[in-house]
């Protein structure tokens, strides 16, 4: 039969289904011919802004791949104080000490209300005194993206920091002079946020591969001055250690882990950020070399130690959401072996498969452990946000194998307690504890601690440790709070943890 | 022990305490203290500073503490030596005043 548009009509209005009213109708984009190619690009900031409809009230997000380089977050709230903008929230995935300009813009109320992972510096100090009127919610790597998917985290508009970027916005954190590695939180954002800003100071020839945010997900592309200083990156968590307190606790670590009865071929392994975790990771390196014991894979939170054991064949595979260090970022780009993962398939719990799910042992450090093996990254010992939530309850919950390192005592202050200040990683999770005093391991785990003592490693008990930092240091004097709540701590199911209240001043 | 001239002890260092020592105008201790452990570990800090010099015989001074976590037995040790190097005393008694 031939061709009847009448008859098309008629059959999709009685259905209910648009009928055609021409190619461009739904796809103005595709009719000039001039412009539908760098119809994403915009030239300014501003201009990005004003295209995106955000709103007084409205969620902005940010990654922070960049860490302590990181110059996005500042230029955006800046720019959107200019335009008038009041009562933001403000969404990335973590704040550092780079972020104290923030301040400002809580004080004249352009910012109303904060999602982090981490808070420190000034920022923080401010925060536990009390300066938002609403708490912060403090979310770990993977309880972020379960807050996004259910929506309690809905971005309006993710303004996203990368090293290089086509005019179509396929872009990516590994290739250009800015290499940050790693584009892992920044994909969530990319796939959730209502409209997705790309901002770069390279702009390449399209198309730019690989593409860790696609272009299908990309609304604009801005070039602008400066997105991030990549030599700040390892500034921070991330350093290797000279100090010989955390030289010998990684070498109890490490030792720790050979006689934990998951230290055999094939296994996996994830260690964080902190001088000890770094150092236990070339330690833990020279006795895979030593008996040949190669790891599956990798995760993390990836740093140039673990790049390392990758190049001398002692890890099959590297998982990466967040890259710490130069080496990472370099072994990403040029590595097949080498794998970008978003913090969906990192961490979420509500993920359908998070590689944390799949990791033996995890090396993990600590603020304060108390004698229930509760653990407290977040706030210090003055009761201040000094911290980060990380991806540390999400890796101790799923791993076989979580072992905390801290020193029995951080100048005067003891780091095992009666009682975590704020509880951030929960005691079950945890199986052992090691200290520059002896190791304490969860009483729950009978076989782990008959292993570590066959070892004639200096197994005690955390209530020993506990008696020990007392001992030492003096009994503290407990920290004064008022009943203000200034921040709230999410589990990575998105339940409430903990509070963290004011300090009294 | 009669305080002189200034004497220091200590450093800046974390862990470390660094105390200085000055001759006073009246018969009295004048103490400053500074401590990143002020909130937990404050008055402990002061008691240990008063009971040290009480024990060197030191009854005229301004003290300036300036705490970055130090231990009580290092307190002790600091204020001691800030105590003698202001002092004229030669024979030094560390460990020993009691």
């Amino acid at each position: 039969m031939a061709y009847n548009k009448k008859a098309a009509e008629d059959y999709a209005a009685k259905n209910n289904i648009p009928a055609f009213k021409g190619v461009f109708a739904n796809s103005p984009q595709l009719e000039d011919i001039t412009t539908k190619q760098k119809r994403k690009l915009k030239p300014s900031l501003e201009d990005v802004i004003k295209s995106s409809g955000l709103k007084n009230g409205g969620t902005i997000s940010f990654h922070h791949a960049f860490r302590e380089g990181d110059k996005v977050v500042l230029q955006v709230v800046k720019k959107l104080a200019e335009m008038g903008f009041k009562d933001l929230t403000i969404a990335p995935s973590s704040l550092l000490n780079c972020h104290d300009g923030l301040l400002e813009f809580i004080k004249s109320g352009v910012i109303a209300k904060i999602f982090t992972s981490g808070l420190r510096g000034e920022l923080g100090e401010a925060i536990s005194k009390g300066i938002m009127n609403t708490p912060v919610q403090i979310h770990s790597h993977g309880g972020r993206v379960h807050l996004i998917q259910t929506g309690e985290i809905s971005i309006d508009v993710a303004f996203l920091g990368v090293a290089s970027s086509d005019e179509f916005g396929n872009a990516n954190g590994s290739h250009g002079e800015l290499s940050c590695g790693s584009l892992g939180y920044a994909k969530v954002d990319a796939a959730y946020a209502r409209y997705v800003a790309v901002l770069t100071q390279d702009i390449v020839e399209f198309p730019n591969y690989p593409a860790s945010l696609s272009q299908d997900q990309v609304d604009a592309v801005v070039q602008v001055d400066e997105v991030g200083d990549p030599s700040l990156i390892s500034v921070g968590a991330a350093r290797l250690t000279k100090n010989p307190r955390d030289l010998l606790l990684a070498r109890i670590a490490a030792s720790v882990i050979e006689n934990s009865g998951y230290f055999k071929a094939g296994f996996s392994l994830q260690t964080g950020s902190g001088g000890a975790a770094t150092a236990t990771t070339i330690f833990l390196g020279e006795k895979m070399i030593e008996k040949n014991i190669k790891a599956s894979f990798a995760l993390g939170g990836v740093t140039g130690s673990i790049v390392d054991l990758l190049k001398k064949g002692m890890i099959e595979a590297i998982a990466d959401v967040q890259s710490f260090d130069v080496d990472a970022a370099q072994s990403l780009r040029d590595n097949p072996a080498h794998t970008e993962i978003s913090a969906n398939e990192y961490a979420n719990p509500s993920s359908k498969g998070a590689y944390v799910d799949r990791i033996d042992t995890v090396l993990l450090s600590a603020l304060e452990v108390d004698t229930d093996f509760n653990v407290n990254v977040l706030t210090g010992s003055d009761g201040v946000l000094r911290g980060a939530s990380g991806g540390h309850c999400d890796v101790a919950a799923a791993a076989n194998l979580t072992v905390i390192v801290t020193p029995l005592l951080r100048a005067r202050m003891p780091c095992i307690v009666d009682c975590v200040n704020t509880v951030v990683t929960p005691g079950k999770t945890v199986d052992v504890v090691v200290t520059d005093h002896g190791i304490a391991v969860n009483p729950n785990n009978v076989d782990l601690k008959k292993r570590l003592v066959d070892a004639r490693l200096p197994v005690t008990t955390i209530e020993e440790l506990q008696k020990k930092a007392i001992l030492l240091a003096g009994k503290p004097d407990p920290i004064q709070y008022t009943d203000k709540v200034v921040a709230v701590v999410r589990y990575r199911d998105g339940s409430v943890m903990d509070i963290v209240r004011q300090v009294a001043s | 022990m009669k305080i002189n001239k200034r004497g220091i002890a200590g450093t800046l260092e974390s862990s470390d305490v660094m105390v200085v020592i000055n001759p006073h105008d009246s018969q009295e201790i004048k103490l400053i203290v500074q401590s990143k452990v002020e909130k937990q570990f404050g008055s402990s800090i002061r008691k240990t500073v008063k009971d040290t010099l009480t024990k060197c015989g030191v009854l005229s001074a301004v003290v300036d503490v300036r705490d970055q976590g130090a231990l009580d037995c290092v307190i002790r040790a600091r204020v001691e030596a800030a105590v003698y190097r202001a002092s004229d005393e030669k024979t030094v008694k560390f460990g020993d005043l009691s």
